[in-house]
């Protein structure tokens, strides 16, 4: 499975979705995800790839993790990945 | 000043999974106490407990729910909505704003500090579960319990080590008293039994590895519990006025403290406690019918109490009752108070006083009718429910029949 497969797989399990119902575009919020919901994610998706993904609640905007949407997050994920890898 | 009644009980506990089936072991004279079941359990001394058995809590609760969830605040919830259903009531408007929860409880979310402990110490791993702090709070059970319910008033967790749930209890019975609240969700909860949990208490020494068996003169310990008791506390006219069923009425209570000792307990400082509920109650000695005792099964706690009550009753101490449940339901620590309450609640409205059980020869030192082995028939017409804590802290809670 791809990263991205992986990620809408536990993003979809938060929001209990199906994968299919998770698209590029969606924001947390559309999936429903709060914030508990948000910092349960980031430790399953640690814990998925062993990465360490600098996220701080207290000011997710000033993050260097763009959780914007799935498709940042996505894209977030596979930067920490490959930079894990090299 | 209020008249403070009772009209909702719920229980989850090793003798029974609800109040009725706590109330038919205790009139059977049923032990809970067996062999524990626990990772690591060959490292540990002391291999007995009284543990909530036969619990699928994946059908009780959803995935969202458990992840949040530790066993004590699970405990606690079901608990809860055996009273609550049983009270009849729900909250809304001024009724929700004012009305709250107020639990006992020692350790907070053991399983989880014990799990989350194993997984960075023992497993070397560096990340744990974002939701271990929700979790593992004192007052967590406390929380659900305000939000599945919608209590928006006075809402806490008290933590006195044994003491916890009567100290609660009083709090909460204080506050309807004063007309501060018309209802507040009492009683206590704990969840001990995990390999950290035993192991420490293991390290005192107090510990049976065979059986909890109080005042008899070949008792060597307390065995540990755990499981949650949850009440309804009302005020009178409230209950009256919607028709409630009422369990008792809570007539009194007392808090003091030995400022002694950090374990041993002191004869004066519970005799003060059981004087002073009586006191505050208003209640004569000779109506005392029976008293559930602190009765840990511990060498100093049962002579200390037993000489405690001979001094407070005097000569109608040989002539009430007063039995230790903890012998089947083992010792609660915070949540024990909550579930013993329960003993007294079966005495004064079913007229059936439970058992010491385990008792085996009497012992000089407590010399009183401790009710062994099998439960009594008997009219109660007022019970005091006894708790003194580790750290010398006592609180002793008093009901009369309705």
């Amino acid at each position: 499975m791809s990263v991205k497969d992986r990620v809408i797989a536990i993003v979809a399990e938060q929001a209990v979705l199906e994968p299919s119902d998770v698209t590029m575009e969606s924001t947390l919020e559309d999936l429903g995800i709060d914030s508990l919901g948000l910092v349960e994610s980031i430790f399953a998706i640690e814990e998925e790839f062993d990465i360490s993904i600098p996220f701080n609640a207290n000011e997710p905007e000033n993050s260097e993790f763009d959780i914007s949407s799935v498709a940042t997050i996505i894209a977030g994920i596979e930067k920490l990945v490959d930079s894990a890898a090299a | 000043m209020k008249r403070v009644v009772i009209t909702g009980a719920g229980t989850i506990n090793a003798l029974g999974h609800n109040v009725p089936e706590t109330f038919e072991a205790m009139r059977e004279g049923h032990c809970g106490i067996g062999p524990l079941e626990m990772r690591d359990v060959e490292r540990l001394a002391v291999q007995i407990g009284a543990q909530v058995s036969d619990f699928a809590s994946d059908k009780i609760f959803n995935r969202q729910q458990l992840a949040l969830y530790d066993r004590f605040t699970q405990f606690a919830l079901i608990a809860a909505r055996e009273a609550l259903a049983q009270s009849g009531l729900e909250f809304s408007g001024a009724l929700s704003a004012k009305s709250g929860v107020v639990l006992g409880n020692s350790g907070g979310g053991m399983q989880t500090l014990d799990e989350n402990y194993r997984t960075v110490y023992e497993d070397g791993k560096n990340r744990v579960h974002p939701f271990v702090v929700p979790k593992l709070m004192n007052n967590a059970a406390a929380s659900h319990i305000s939000m599945e319910f919608n209590l928006k008033g006075p809402s806490f967790t008290v933590a006195s080590a044994c003491a916890s749930s009567n100290h609660a209890m009083a709090q909460a019975f204080q506050m309807v008293r004063s007309g501060m609240a018309p209802v507040m969700i009492t009683g206590g909860t704990e969840s001990m039994l995990c390999f950290g949990g035993v192991k420490a208490w293991e390290g005192l020494r107090v510990m049976s590895k065979d059986a909890c068996r109080p005042f008899s003169a070949t008792r060597n310990g307390m065995v540990q519990g755990e499981g949650a008791g949850v009440f309804v506390f009302e005020e009178m006219d409230h209950a009256k006025a919607r028709g409630a069923d009422i369990l008792a009425e809570v007539i009194g209570f007392a808090m003091t403290s030995d400022a002694a000792d950090i374990v041993m307990p002191s004869r004066h400082g519970a005799s003060r406690a059981i004087a002073g509920a009586l006191e505050d109650a208003g209640v004569n000695r000779d109506e005392v019918g029976y008293i559930n005792a602190h009765g840990t099964g511990t060498a100093a706690n049962d002579k200390t109490e037993c000489s405690a009550v001979a001094d407070v009753f005097g000569p109608h101490a040989d002539r009430l009752m007063m039995s230790s449940t903890k012998s089947m339901h083992g010792h609660l620590i915070g949540g024990t108070g909550a579930v013993e309450l329960l003993a007294c609640i079966m005495a004064l409205r079913d007229g059936v006083v439970a058992p010491t059980i385990g008792y085996e020869e009497a012992d000089p030192e407590c010399a009183l009718d401790v009710v062994p082995n099998e439960a009594r028939e008997a009219s109660i017409e007022v019970a005091l429910s006894n708790a003194f804590a580790f750290g010398g802290l006592n609180a002793v809670l008093a009901l009369r029949r309705i």
